[in-house]
């Protein structure tokens, strides 16, 4: 099977110093699978050797549980950034779904309430998959306009109010019930990430997703519909978002307009940390998981360690630079 | 014919000595030694990918050679960057102008250079820096002119006078006419003759034979990276530069194929009629099952077009699609490849292949539904549908799941034929299916091109290789100007005939004419 044609030239190309780094570069996407995971389990371990409280399950569940929202909302918003577009727009749906839901919910049905949340969400996410793809809109353009409209209803919704929902219980059981001792904001986060996961990995349309955002002509000419594939990527995230703001919502038992303000931002941030590119074409679900809990444990730690919380920002935004580089400086070796 | 080829032949100015550069393995340019005279106008031609756009890019500095010699007026230099060419009198002006549309022709000029003080442009100084700089060129262009609202040629004037203001007395230009109505090109070479005239030196690039031909002092014929004879243009002809553009001997890389069948007694897979498209005008033609037609003509005659409109990656127009007699409406690359048409573009990276992803979901990308199951792929099934196709294809990886951007160019090509071969195409468009490509896998992809044919498919073979089209072809036609000028099958397929028909010179003319009634 092996004649011998190519092989005169390749072994005498190896030897110079741009193929070595090349070869280096060739071994990036592995080292960059696994690149998130050695960080947060070195925090990890940390924590639980300097801090008494951390390594307790109680503190754990805790974290998991203000964390769940994020972490639905981020693992969407990795299917909208490896198809080569981005969402701006999650935290003024989130906002959005939590106040319509809340407001529906005073004097209606609980169920209905928060079907409409995440209705709403749905209706965002495809809004901003037609306004990017058909209208040909960019998406990081066309998700900020729509968080503007977005949290302009929210704040028409409350009329600037914060919606209070203490004496609904039911909507309480949304995310407070527990099971196995573990509340449902987990396990729905959980079904999520999982469904999500294996949806990127699994389908095709996981693999219309890779092929859309690293190469959208190839994908075309391919026979696959860029286009659609997408639009369903920003309706998950609107989805994601949607269902995140019921859960908070459910959490805390009271909405606003403003809740959502930093929330895109902290959604990419997670993203982004866990490896997966901005550029579209690469990345995973279980990555962005590891990337979103490495951040919620920076803040955790800084809180239980006693740090001024003036520099949990500040370490955030080293932390995200240096993925972002890392990202920057993988792609330009593998040239 | 031109005023300068009437001056005593004059000392040389840049002079190559035994130059080579070569790109991953593949010589561009080998030894090639090559002298120009100050104040001529030389002129470099040669087929696509014979090796002159290099050779210009390596005089302006914007490759530096691997081997050689560079002479600026006797004198050895290199160039690391073209600042430095412009450092010694050499500037080239790109088919891309660099212009800023919104500046005026006098700012455009000077951009960057304006005459200044204490960070305040002095602008009378600039118009009269312009004004004696035009008068030299013999240029007649307002200074206060918006460069975006001039016609092509005059914005190539204004590259032309940014190069004179910073001293340039080569200027190199790389088919400055191929994007100009025929009112343009004229106007632009008085250009270039007015530069001649004022002393200053025109190296020229360019695919028009007749235009050659009329302004050159010198013509210069490249070959495969090499240089076949550099000679007075007054001893050429466009039969003569043709023949030496061509002329290498067919080698063992063509396959043997079976006499094509008489293809009176079937029915064409594919017909079409009048089609029009985006960069395709009234185009017609049927392709037989079994048969192998080639599609030649210079980048930009609307090759790839045509392949782009077929599989309906770009919307037709006007004009009829048939395959197996069935009209297609195609609305996307999508419904054409239900249909059964596959396209195999011209540039593997940028339209073929997800380089970052594996050869695996490559392969399979045009056809995953086949591997799953209410969605979901089934890994497996996708692994073992894909390796007895690759084992018969050769693709060399140590296995499925690498990075297709980890193969040579050879095997990404044969990875796109996998893609195709399990889509199981009618009718099979290849466009430059050998470019970049090794000659040990050349001939395994002209193989696959002929099993294709041979299992019963129309076979398209889009090329700017002739000799390629030549060897594998069945017939071969040739398009100019969007449209198909030329069906030649049997004897008439001949190299001098291909080109002839895809240079030729009335036509052109015509077509420009065309397009300044705008």
């Amino acid at each position: 099977m092996s004649t011998g044609t190519a092989s005169p030239t390749a072994p005498a190309s190896e030897t110079t110093p741009a193929s070595r780094v090349r070869l280096l570069a060739s071994r990036m996407p592995s080292w960059r699978t696994s690149g998130i995971l050695v960080p947060f389990l070195a925090l990890f371990i940390a924590l639980s050797i300097g801090s008494g409280p951390f390594f307790s399950k109680d503190n754990l569940l805790n974290i998991l549980d203000q964390q769940s929202a994020t972490l639905i909302m981020a693992a969407a918003g990795t299917l909208v950034l490896i198809s080569g577009g981005i969402d701006l727009s999650v935290g003024a749906t989130y906002a959005l779904a939590g106040v319509v839901a809340a407001q529906f919910a005073q004097h209606h049905n609980v169920a209905v309430a928060a079907l409409l949340g995440v209705g709403i969400g749905l209706l965002v996410g495809l809004a901003n998959g037609v306004v990017s793809t058909i209208f040909r809109i960019n998406s990081l353009i066309a998700t900020l306009s729509m968080s503007f409209i977005v949290s302009g209803l929210a704040s028409k919704v409350t009329n600037g109010n914060l919606i209070v929902l203490t004496n609904s219980p039911d909507f309480a059981k949304i995310a407070q019930s527990s099971f196995w001792s573990v509340r449902t904001s987990i396990w729905i986060a959980l079904a999520a990430l999982l469904c999500l996961g294996v949806l990127l990995a699994r389908t095709t349309f996981g693999r219309y997703l890779y092929a859309a955002g690293g190469n959208a002509e190839a994908a075309r000419l391919a026979g696959v519909r860029v286009n659609t594939v997408r639009i369903a990527a920003f309706a998950a995230s609107g989805t994601a978002a949607g269902l995140a703001g019921l859960i908070d919502t459910s959490r805390v038992l009271s909405a606003q307009s403003s809740s959502g303000n930093q929330l895109a931002f902290t959604v990419l941030a997670g993203i982004v940390v866990g490896g997966t590119s901005i550029l579209g074409g690469e990345g995973a679900i279980w990555r962005t998981m590891v990337g979103v809990l490495f951040i919620a444990l920076v803040g955790n730690g800084f809180d239980l360690l006693g740090v001024n919380p003036l520099y949990q920002q500040i370490t955030l935004g080293l932390i995200l630079l240096l993925a972002v580089g890392l990202d920057a400086w993988s792609r330009v070796l593998r040239r | 014919m031109t005023v300068a080829s009437a001056a005593p032949p004059a000392a040389s100015h840049v002079e190559l000595v035994d130059v080579s550069r070569s790109f991953g393995g593949v010589h561009a340019v080998r030894g090639v030694s090559l002298r120009v005279a100050r104040g001529e106008v030389h002129a470099l031609i040669g087929e696509n990918g014979a090796g002159k756009s290099t050779l210009s890019k390596i005089i302006a500095g914007a490759l530096t050679p691997d081997d050689g010699l560079l002479r600026v007026d006797g004198q050895d230099v290199s160039f690391g960057s073209p600042r430095d060419a412009l450092h010694h009198g050499i500037a080239s002006i790109a088919q891309e102008l660099t212009l800023v549309g919104s500046l005026s022709v006098a700012e455009n000029v000077y951009l960057g250079a304006e005459p200044r003080r204490a960070g305040f442009v002095r602008r009378r100084r600039l118009r009269q820096d312009y004004d004696a700089l035009a008068r030299a060129a013999g240029f007649q262009l307002p200074a206060s002119a918006v460069v975006g609202t001039l016609r092509t040629a005059d914005q190539q004037k204004v590259e032309i006078m940014r190069a004179m203001c910073r001293g340039a007395s080569m200027i190199i230009m790389d088919e400055p006419t191929a994007a100009l109505s025929h009112v343009d090109t004229q106007r632009l070479h008085e250009v270039v003759r007015e530069l001649a005239r004022s002393g200053r030196t025109v190296l020229l690039i360019s695919h028009f034979l007749s235009e050659v031909l009329s302004l050159a002092d010198t013509i210069s014929i490249m070959r495969d990276g090499a240089l076949v004879r550099s000679g007075p243009a007054r001893d050429e002809s466009e039969e003569s530069l043709i023949e030496a553009m061509l002329g290498r001997s067919l080698g063992s890389v063509f396959p043997p194929r079976p006499p094509s069948v008489s293809s009176d007694d079937r029915a064409p897979v594919l017909t079409v009629n009048g089609l029009r498209a985006p960069g395709v005008r009234n185009v017609s033609l049927t392709v037989f099952p079994g048969e192998i037609v080639g599609i030649a003509g210079l980048v930009g005659s609307g090759r790839s077009e045509l392949a782009h409109a077929l599989v309906g990656a770009t919307r037709v127009s006007d004009g009829n699609i048939r395959l197996d007699g069935r009209a297609l409406a195609l609305r996307s690359p999508t419904d054409g490849l239900r249909a059964g048409i596959f396209l195999i573009p011209e540039s593997r990276k940028v339209q073929g292949l997800v380089l970052q992803r594996s050869v695996l979901d490559n392969i399979t990308l045009a056809n995953l539904a086949d591997y799953s199951r209410a969605g979901v792929v089934n890994g497996r099934r996708q692994r073992q549908g894909v390796s007895a196709l690759m084992d018969r294809l050769a693709v060399r990886v140590p296995n499925p799941g690498v990075p297709v951007s980890s193969l040579s160019g050879g095997n990404q090509q044969k990875a796109m034929f996998a893609r195709a071969m399990l889509c199981h195409p009618r009718v099979l468009i290849a466009d430059e299916p050998t470019r970049g490509v090794d000659v040990g896998s050349r001939r395994a992809i002209y193989e696959l091109l002929i099993d294709q044919a041979r299992d019963g498919a129309g076979v398209l073979v889009i090329s700017s290789d002739v000799e390629e089209l030549l060897g594998i072809a069945d017939r071969t036609l040739v398009m100019r100007a969007g449209t198909i000028v030329a069906d030649l099958r049997g004897e008439q397929m001949t190299e001098q005939r291909i080109l002839t028909a895809a240079f030729d010179e009335s036509t052109r003319n015509a077509t420009s004419r065309d397009q300044t009634g705008e």
